[in-house]
């Protein structure tokens, strides 16, 4: 369920490193809790934010929620296609339904997150 | 299912036309006599550019189309005056008609706002009177009237604020605010210039001092706590809190949307609330949405007091009632006055209730939360422990292993012919039921209320595709929110011009 390679932090981002960019979505457990989405706002490229700061906003038929960067950096590319069609983050949140790109600015931020093991752990305690 | 109101309206009706489609070239609704004005033509009186021009598509009605179409689509509704309305943090209860029948007396109807002060001094010394009343029940030093509704009162509060540190020479940041917040407070906050710093609570369901302890600095304006919380919990240290925030120069704001848990029982002055706004249509019993009138009084401290919006009415000397804005205040949210309409009626039911009355409302508010917490615990989890006030929130969780969840028992309500309660919210509990039943309920509402969650926690189990396909027994069967929200279809379009798009 939860891919190897990725990091996860607790606010329920997934993180893939990918060279210097660590590419940045919402995990398969945070699309079942936000139910349906139907809007996504994604910051600006070039942003430059620090971790854990607040970058978009995902609203759902239930809720409307912020979501995170886990890792400092700018913002290098951000996901179109999914502000288009926000239904992609429910049915692939791991793959087509990522987010941002950032090219992160410190390895540090990395190591404060979980591995995909950790991460199924942390939300057996959630549910 | 049998004795509860029919949401089931008359098959003929389901399909009620709009009045667009309902409209015939031509015809009227009114005829009028000839004018006995000399004509003149229109671009004397409004220029082009000015109009609008094309008035085309505007429907044309008989007048008895127009009340049939209102009366049937109102038939397909849910209100009040049919039954139970749990709307969790939402405060629907019962309207007392005497309400209505003073607040159409004529020397309170018949009136304008542009008229002289000397001819309408009985109205200003009524919301001199229910200022007065509010002073007292609230423990504050004055309240501004002027506000139009609750999240216009609460933005006014935290206006306050700001001007208060102006007045200072400070500007400050930040503004603390539990996770359990109604959602309008982050919002008000942001519309007032601050940025938020979320509170969050700890297992009991209420603020966790040393949260506070861990955001305070010089930086923070002021932080916003509503009482009881939205999980209808009291916040018991909120005496500390204000403390906390007096001792570095910070202000506190109560939302007062839940005051009618304690009303005539506590008031807020005495908890060290600098700023507390009230919604009157939940409390006092004027009569709710459809958009307004409304309106959300504020009320401050003598620390805030000079900063109060609009108007206040002051006696003077001879007894004589004046308008007069006070002297650093944040100006005018609203054109006029007040809602005028809607502080008679408050007026009204608080001195029709009396003092001792209102004690009880605030007595009967948390018992009928307390009958339903105690009836339907076990059926439904409880989200915490920690005793309720006046409304108590459940979740989905007992029924987690058949797939029912909170929106189809919320569904599946209607059924039944009860309004669901708020869903969802407040979002610290995942699959949040948030019920309020209010003071206006008898035991035998309330008990057919519990029977119709019984069933339906016991049709989740036997039967779980009947509630997951709920409702029913309604007009309009279950929507697609999302497709609603993804593709919205924000106007009408006739037959001919759809099939053009």
């Amino acid at each position: 369920m939860y891919p190897e390679e990725y990091l996860y932090s607790r606010e329920h981002e997934w993180v893939k490193v990918d060279g210097e960019i660590a590419v940045v979505g919402i995990t398969e457990f945070a699309q079942t809790e936000l139910g349906e989405v139907v809007f996504v706002e994604l910051p600006d490229v070039g942003q430059l934010f620090d971790a854990n700061d607040e970058v978009g906003t995902i609203e759902s038929v239930k809720a409307v929620a912020e979501f995170y960067t886990p890792v400092a950096g700018e913002i290098v590319e951000i996901n179109e296609i999914i502000v288009e069609s926000p239904e992609m983050l429910n049915d692939d949140p791991h793959q087509d339904g990522w987010l941002i790109r950032v090219r992160y600015s410190s390895e540090s931020d990395l190591a404060e997150l979980m591995d995909a093991a950790a991460y199924e752990k942390f939300i057996e305690g959630e549910e | 299912m049998t004795d509860r109101p029919s949401t089931t309206p008359e098959i003929a009706w389901r399909n009620e036309p709009l009045l667009f489609e309902r409209s015939r070239p031509g015809r009227v609704g009114v005829m009028l006599p000839p004018s006995g004005v000399e004509e003149r033509p229109l671009d004397e009186l409004i220029p082009a550019e000015l109009r609008r021009g094309d008035l085309e598509e505007l429907p044309e009605l008989s007048e008895v189309d127009v009340i049939r179409h209102f009366t049937r689509i109102s038939r397909k509704n849910y209100a009040i005056d049919l039954g139970l309305y749990p709307l969790g943090s939402c405060t629907m209860k019962h309207n007392p008609r005497i309400n209505e029948e003073v607040v159409r007396y004529p020397g309170l109807s018949q009136i304008h706002p542009y008229q002289p002060e000397e001819t309408v001094q009985g109205c200003l010394e009524l919301m001199w009177h229910l200022e007065r009343v509010l002073v007292e029940l609230t423990g504050m030093q004055r309240v501004s009237l002027h506000p139009s509704a609750g999240a216009q009162g609460e933005l006014a509060g935290v206006l306050m604020i700001r001007k208060a540190l102006e007045a200072r020479g400070e500007n400050r940041r930040y503004l603390l605010i539990p996770d359990s917040a109604h959602g309008t407070n982050p919002a008000s906050a942001y519309m007032a210039g601050f940025q938020v710093k979320e509170l969050v609570s700890n297992d009991r369901g209420t603020i966790d001092l040393e949260e506070v302890v861990r955001e305070m600095s010089d930086e923070v304006a002021g932080a916003m706590i509503t009482v009881p919380n939205t999980l209808g919990v009291f916040e018991d240290q909120i005496v500390e809190i204000a403390d906390m925030l007096h001792e570095k120069g910070a202000f506190l704001y109560c939302d007062g949307a839940n005051f009618n848990a304690y009303v005539g029982k506590a008031r807020p002055g005495q908890m060290g609330v600098d700023v507390l706004h009230m919604n009157l249509h939940k409390t006092f019993t004027t009569p709710h949405g459809g958009g307004g009138p409304g309106a959300g009084p504020v009320a401050a401290s003598h620390r805030l007091a000079d900063h109060l919006p609009g108007s206040l009415v002051e006696r003077a000397e001879d007894g004589t009632f004046r308008l007069r804005t006070p002297s650093d205040s944040i100006g005018r949210l609203r054109s006029f006055s007040s809602q005028f309409g809607i502080l008679t009626r408050a007026l009204c039911y608080i001195l029709s209730m009396g003092g001792r009355g209102l004690a009880q409302v605030a007595e009967n508010a948390v018992l009928n939360a307390n009958y339903l917490r105690k009836a339907l615990e076990g059926t439904y989890h409880l989200a915490h422990e920690t005793p309720s006030l006046h409304e108590v929130v459940f979740s989905d969780r007992t029924l987690a292993d058949t797939g029912v969840t909170t929106l189809d028992v919320a569904k599946r309500l209607m059924d039944y012919g009860f309004h669901p309660p708020t869903i969802y919210f407040p979002l610290i509990v995942h699959g949040a039921l948030m019920i309020e039943p209010t003071e206006t309920e008898g035991k035998e509402e309330l008990d057919a209320f519990v029977a119709a969650m019984k069933a339906i926690a016991r049709e989740a189990r036997e039967s779980p595709e009947l509630v997951r396909e709920a409702p029913h027994e309604t007009p309009v069967r279950r929507c697609d929110e999302a497709r609603a929200a993804r593709q919205p279809v924000l106007r009408w379009w006739p037959a001919e011009e759809e099939a053009a798009e």
